[in-house]
């Protein structure tokens, strides 16, 4: 059970590799991967500044992924996120859950980014031709974590 | 009395123009939507910055806190608009 929060880049497959090392017991690895995209409606994106809270942000993600492991039986699960300056393409989020079984680690992922989109204190800053922009909540992300809410164990 | 820290975040730390200050709120400022009443008073770039009450969230002692949440000196109180991580 990992959080990370960092403005170094990450390499997906080393960190898949390293959360189920010398695990038996897992039978199912599942991965979310959030990356800069080049396009905010009919705006190019540039480039992208992520802002957070430090101390907030790791003591909400550990709060998340401790919410997910009372859910889900989870074997491993770890959550890097950027901050700082990004360009198109660049990683910003991984999600990481592995488990005995695939539906367990399917939703336990879909679970925690969720909510760490609207839990955890980062805010996106854009940078297009025609100037930069914070970027604005969606309620779709606020729907999505609301499900989860309706179906707490 | 130790002061109270206020943090500011994205768009609120632009418009307000420091990410942080400490300040000692009268007495009557005990909970989230006092202090924010207050803040509104302290000049025209916080009335405008606090002006949409649901744009704006608030953290007391990094926990997400509502209107009715006590507040208190040496309190760390953080503003800062709905996130957009992930």
């Amino acid at each position: 059970m990992t959080v990370r929060v960092q403005a170094e880049d990450f390499d997906m497959g080393a960190e898949m590799a390293a959360l189920v090392a010398g695990r038996h017991d897992v039978g199912g690895l599942v991965s979310f991967l959030g990356t800069v995209r080049d396009l905010a409606g009919e705006m190019p994106v540039t480039a992208m500044t992520l802002e957070h809270y430090p101390g907030m942000t790791e003591k909400m993600l550990a709060r998340i992924e401790a919410e997910a492991l009372a859910r889900w039986p989870i074997a491993a699960s770890l959550i890097i996120h950027r901050h700082g300056r990004l360009l198109p393409g660049d990683n910003i989020v991984l999600v990481a859950v592995a488990s005995a079984h695939r539906q367990a680690a399917f939703e336990a992922c879909q679970f925690l980014v969720d909510w760490l989109k609207t839990k955890a204190p980062f805010w996106k800053r854009e940078e297009t031709p025609g100037g930069d922009h914070w970027v604005e909540a969606r309620e779709a992300d606020d729907e999505a974590a609301d499900r989860w809410a309706a179906c707490a164990p | 009395m130790p002061a109270m820290r206020l943090l500011y975040f994205a768009w609120l730390r632009s418009r307000i123009g420091v990410a942080e200050e400490e300040v000692t709120p009268p007495p009557e400022v005990r909970d989230v939507a006092t202090l924010l009443a207050w803040m509104r008073g302290r000049g025209p770039a916080y009335a405008a910055a606090l002006a949409d009450e649901r744009a704006v969230k608030v953290a007391v002692n990094q926990e997400f806190a509502r209107a009715g949440d006590p507040v208190a000196p040496g309190d760390e109180v953080a503003l800062f608009p709905p996130v957009t991580g992930g």
